[in-house]
């Protein structure tokens, strides 16, 4: 380990109109290492990473490239540069093949038409090369492959690259216990041919089975760093760093609780099986689970967007088993999505206009815009103020708020309807760190207000830290149930299906 | 909370309101047309012009609510062609048929949007195929109803709204219907999408239709309706026209790009989500400036083609750049 | 490894087989309705050819329509551009066999310019294919309105060999658009500049991060697609015998060839598809047009007909979707 790092980021700033995301971080990896990159989202991960890969140029610092600084301000520059970054959301071509997304770019010739017959021979080889040649035809389209099978496309494309740096964004996300291991091998023969690998998670489990060495990003900063296999614990104190009671509004007290307000009783889809819920006034419920595992279908379920097609649903003992979005809304259910950007807001109009939008929506077509029975340009104004958005003014185009602060908006949005069941799918995604405790204080004061909230995360220490009771979900079912304050590896192995606890 | 006070303290020095870019191009070209020109002054010269610009502005006015919505209609051109054709087969000469043949006019303009609409939200056919089939089928029913050769003409009592003049008023001393028409049917449809709850609703489902869905806007019901608004115009722009073109197969022809043109021109966003009813009416008003410059250059009809395309891909051309470079 | 092992996944491409679907139908509804009329004498196979035959225009333009809408772009100055390239051809060969060359040349010049300019309006300025190619169809057809208004020069006998001459009983155009296709196919399965194509048309981001010059392919496959409409306007010369400029926007060629391009299983949002599913919808509607014949439906009618089978056939791919269309 005394040669030069095969890659090193030196000095790294980078800042985003109202966000400091990065300030002074450097990391290095070596050949034949696994480094771990773990910190809680929003800490800096994805942008650092972004940077190595020539998505964004920092604004301080260098990259060094066994020694030698090297400008990386393009992604093809960075694939040159021989580093390969395999992200989250796959960037492979749903209708072509295996092999087609293996050579994307860089198609082999033969007399100036395409090789078939050799990159079909190439990607055999690569993918024989972790044992995917038996999952995985490299004539079989990408569209019809489950994500494990995707991922395993992604690593045998930067293997068959020769990337002396491959860097895997939480690529767990999405696997089954099985899966894991499978891809944890992959990585363990990466390690053996000395390629660098840079693995960013935020799960324990992961560093203790798989890292050399690991680097703690808290807040856009290093927060610790690690050259031996470091204790778990010693990482999640480096990462979190903060005072946990502080950072989560208070659970609930019994008092708080009040009656059943949404009941779910043995519903189901085409996704969704044997779904049994209740939901309590006051009460924010976590639900956890791997990526897929329904529970997003089971939100969409219950807004009426993919609606259950058995079972019973009722909202306040009526009837509540809605067929459309707006049923839903109408019977008091809202709904924000995880997608904040796709999903969730009118970029290009008004922060106003984003708050008004569900309950104009609910007004009369022709009548004026600027008042409905639920509230009017003055009081939806108010509720902007009350949650402290902060903005130019209210007329500004919402695209250029913060995450943070966009959030608000949408949730500005429902509390304008006051209704009795509040879905946050990924509240904080996106979001920096200190505008993540806004965002659960402001899910405690609905909840005091007698909302009966769900939270859907994928980071597990929030819905430990601001959930009252934790419902984890398996291939869509409910397979286990919590109290606040449960471990966290409890949670995850109902989630990936090595026990089940007992409802 | 020391940020507290922040969003108060900027809420009071609210940016400059950004004048559109449009309103300095129509000036430009009305001087430019009154020193070529410089009886334009005249009430006769501006109110004749605006007169022959309105069907445009009005036919424009209304394209504007599709293309903010996130689409395009192409047949309005043959909705204004099957008005005039239909018209003067429907009234036979006959005076008094004029209010109901009128009414029949727009019952078709609301049946073409309904089906519009109805193949667009359900079928998901993208409104560029389907009202480009609308054209052709329109068009081909224009033929059919005339059998291929349109008689008569339309009663001088139907093109009224075209064609007439109060005239001997004072200061302006001559009003044409038509700007009567333009003014009230403008301000009416700069009502509906500026200051109603359906307005703000076309301009969301333009923006990000998952998110209007996701948010309870009844969106097959909003495109719906912003087809129908488009269709109804297009039936008014039609009524108006037959009072000074002749009858025949191909009046409508081209209208359609013109109002694209129009509304582009107004600073209206291709795919939806941004655009204004007033913008989209000065659009039209300088595209009939140019139109009416190039008359007085002498340059001959196919020029005004070659300069609408020109200015249709440089005006968009010119907004990318600008959001490219203010992030707007 | 066995209990993860991913079974093959018997998903039923429905797209694949749609065009193969709707061409038995169109075929069957010809045949019924020769039957059910007593009109037996057109089920030959001299009668097929011939029925093919009419659309070989609308053939060689689809296939470069093909090229513009798998790269997720869309040429609407194909209309316009057949017209200008019918006169141009017309007007410069004039009558005189020697000049069949040079008019050749001149055609597929103005194909190439137009076909640059209309991809680097909408790959570097980013404009809005629709409207970039809407425009430039107004500047091609004005400027052609300007110069001329009716039949103009006159096209060789010796040229006049590409419309109607024959290779036995096949004629000569069927053959060229044959070997069109299949040269179209050969690039778009074999050549770099093919898979490109598929994966710029796929996913325009992936393809920029892998290195693939986007720019170049999105103007590349536009260059394809003017000089198959300019080669549309030679033929249609050739046939006609002269150039007029009106006779691309007669066709319809435009809404025509994206029309038979979606009926053969290439999606609009790019990226999917080929040319013998758009071979295919060439087959549908010129027998589609064949079966208003035998059924003596007048010409309007056909009209009316015609513009409600293309919304019908775009819908029959589209209404399946989950995507919100605008």
């Amino acid at each position: 380990m005394s040669a030069a790092p095969v890659i090193e980021m030196a000095h790294i700033s980078k800042a985003f109109p109202g966000v400091k995301a990065l300030s002074d971080v450097s990391f290095a990896c070596h050949a034949g290492e696994v480094h771990a990159l773990v910190g809680e989202n929003g800490a800096g991960k994805s942008t650092l990473i972004k940077i190595l890969s020539g998505v964004y140029v920092p604004d301080a610092g260098n990259i060094l490239l066994n020694g030698q600084p090297v400008a990386v301000k393009h992604p093809v520059e960075s694939l040159r540069a021989g580093i390969s970054v395999i992200y989250q959301e796959f960037s492979l071509l749903p209708e072509r093949t295996v092999a087609q997304n293996i050579f994307l770019g860089r198609e082999t010739l033969r007399n100036g038409m395409l090789d078939m017959a050799a990159m079909r021979a190439e990607t055999r080889r690569v993918l024989d090369l972790f044992g995917a040649g038996a999952r995985v035809s490299p004539d079989a389209f990408v569209s019809d492959l489950d994500v494990a099978t995707q991922q395993m496309v992604e690593i045998a494309k930067a293997i068959s690259l020769d990337a002396r740096v491959v860097v895997m964004d939480e690529p767990t996300a999405a696997l089954n216990e099985a899966e894991c291991e499978v891809l944890f091998q992959t990585i363990d023969k990466l390690r053996e041919r000395g390629t660098a690998v840079i693995y960013i998670t935020h799960r324990m489990r992961e560093v203790a089975r798989l890292a050399d060495r690991v680097t703690v990003l808290k807040d856009g900063e290093v927060a610790a760093r690690f050259d031996m296999p470091p204790v778990p614990e010693a990482v999640v104190h480096a990462m979190v760093g903060r005072d946990i009671a502080d950072f989560y509004a208070p659970s609930a007290t019994e008092a708080e609780i009040g009656n059943v307000v949404l009941a779910v009783q043995n519903a189901g889809n085409a996704v969704l099986r044997n779904i049994s819920l209740e939901l309590r006034a006051g009460e924010i419920i976590g639900f956890a689970g791997i990526q897929g595992a329904g529970r997003v279908a089971l939100a969409m379920a219950i807004f009426g967007q993919m609606p259950f097609t058995s079972g019973s649903v009722t909202l306040n003992g009526a009837n509540a088993n809605f067929s459309h979005p707006r049923d839903a809304i109408r019977g008091g259910i809202g709904l924000l999505p995880g997608d904040r950007k796709a999903e969730g807001l009118v970029l290009m109009q008004s922060v106003r206009d984003n708050g008004m939008l569900t309950s104009r929506a609910f007004g009369n077509l022709a009548a004026s815009h600027k008042s409905n029975t639920h509230v009017n340009l003055s009081s939806m104004d108010g509720l902007l103020d009350r949650m402290q958005v902060k903005a130019a003014s209210y007329e500004q185009d919402i695209k250029f708020l913060s995450g943070g602060n966009q959030q608000k908006a949408i949730v500005a949005r429902w509390i304008a309807l006051k209704p009795k069941v509040l879905i946050f799918i990924e509240p904080t995604r996106g979001i920096d760190v200190n505008a993540k405790a806004g965002i659960y204080h402001l899910m405690r004061e609905l909840a005091r207000q007698g909302t009966a909230i769900m939270m859907i995360s994928s980071d597990l220490p929030e819905v430990i830290g601001a959930a009252d009771r934790i419902l984890v979900m398996r291939s869509g079912s409910i397979v286990a149930e919590f109290a606040n304050g449960a471990a966290e590896t409890d949670i995850m192995l109902a989630a990936t299906g090595e026990t089940e606890v007992a409802a | 909370m020391t940020d507290n006070t922040l969003p108060q303290a900027d809420r009071q020095k609210r940016q400059l309101p950004q004048v559109n870019p449009v309103y300095f191009v129509l000036a430009a070209l009305i001087v430019a047309i009154i020193l070529q020109n410089p009886a334009f002054v005249e009430p006769t010269g501006y109110m004749n012009f605006l007169k022959r610009a309105a069907p445009l502005a009005i036919l424009a006015a209304g394209q504007v609510y599709v293309i903010v919505s996130g689409g395009f209609d192409l047949s309005v051109g043959s909705v204004i062609t099957l008005v005039v054709v239909g018209s003067s087969m429907l009234l036979n000469n006959d005076p008094n048929a004029t209010w109901w043949v009128i009414a029949v006019m727009f019952g078709i303009g609301i049946g073409v949007g309904l089906i519009n609409g109805l193949v667009v939200c359900y079928l998901k056919v993208p409104s560029l195929i389907a009202t480009l089939g609308m054209m052709i089928t329109l068009n081909g029913v224009a033929f059919m109803w005339s059998g291929g050769a349109p008689r008569g003409y339309l009663a001088d009592s139907f093109r009224f709204f075209g064609r007439y003049n109060f005239t001997d008023l004072p200061v302006i001393r001559i009003l044409p219907v038509a700007v009567i028409v333009l003014l009230v049917l403008g301000y009416a449809l700069y009502w509906l999408m500026h200051r109603t709850n359906l307005g703000r609703m076309i301009h969301a489902i333009g923006d990000n239709p998952r998110a209007a869905n996701l948010a309870g806007v009844p969106i097959n019901r909003v495109r719906i309706i912003a087809f129908i608004v488009s269709s109804l115009s297009a039936v008014a722009a039609g009524i108006m026209l037959g009072g000074f073109a002749g009858v025949s197969t191909d009046v409508g022809i081209g209208y359609e790009l013109q109002a694209i043109t129009a509304a582009v021109l107004g600073g209206a966003l291709l795919l939806g989500g941004r655009g204004s009813v007033p913008a989209t009416i000065a659009g039209a008003l300088t595209l009939s400036a140019i139109f009416t410059l190039l008359n007085f250059l002498g340059l001959p009809q196919p020029v005004r083609q070659i300069v609408q395309g020109l200015i249709l891909i440089a005006a968009v051309a010119i907004a990318v750049q600008r959001r490219k470079h203010t992030g707007r | 490894m066995s209990d993860i092992a991913n079974p093959p996944r018997f998903t039923f491409r429905f797209e694949r087989w749609a065009p193969a679907l709707l061409l038995g139908f169109a075929l069957l509804a010809y045949v019924g309705i020769a039957v059910g009329t007593g009109q037996t004498q057109y089920l030959t196979f001299d009668n097929l050819i011939s029925i093919l035959g009419r659309s070989i225009a609308l053939g060689i333009t689809a296939v470069g329509q093909t090229f513009a809408i798998l790269v997720s772009s869309i040429d609407l100055s194909v209309a316009s551009l057949i017209s200008a390239t019918a006169v141009l051809a017309s007007v410069v060969m004039n009558g005189n066999p020697a000049m069949i060359a040079p008019a050749v040349g001149a055609v597929l010049a103005l194909g190439l310019v137009v076909g640059l300019i209309n991809g680097v309006l909408i790959a570097r300025l980013e404009i809005n294919p629709l409207i970039a190619t809407l425009g430039m169809s107004l500047i091609i057809q004005g400027c052609l309105s300007a110069f001329v208004s009716n039949f103009v020069g006159q096209v060789p006998v010796e040229f006049q060999v590409f419309a109607y001459g024959t290779m036995g009983s096949v004629p000569f155009s069927l053959v060229f658009l044959l070997a069109l296709a299949a040269a179209a196919w050969f690039v778009l399965r074999f050549m770099r500049f093919g898979s490109d194509i598929y994966s710029v048309g796929g996913n325009k981001d992936a393809a920029r991060v892998a290195g693939i010059k986007t720019s170049r392919v999105i103007i590349g496959a536009h260059v394809v697609c003017s000089l198959c409409a300019s080669i549309a306007g030679l033929y249609l010369a050739s046939r006609l015998r002269s150039g007029a400029p009106w006779i691309g926007s007669d066709g319809v060629y435009d809404l025509e060839s994206i029309a038979v391009v979606v009926i053969g299983g290439t999606v609009l949002a790019g990226g999917r598809g080929g040319i013998w599913g758009t071979m295919a919808g060439v087959m549908i509607f010129s027998l589609i047009d064949s079966i208003f014949n035998l059924a003596g439906v007048d010409a309007f009618a056909k009209q009316v007909l015609r513009g409600i089978i293309i919304v019908a056939a775009v819908a029959f791919y589209t209404v399946r979707s989950k995507r919100l269309a605008a």
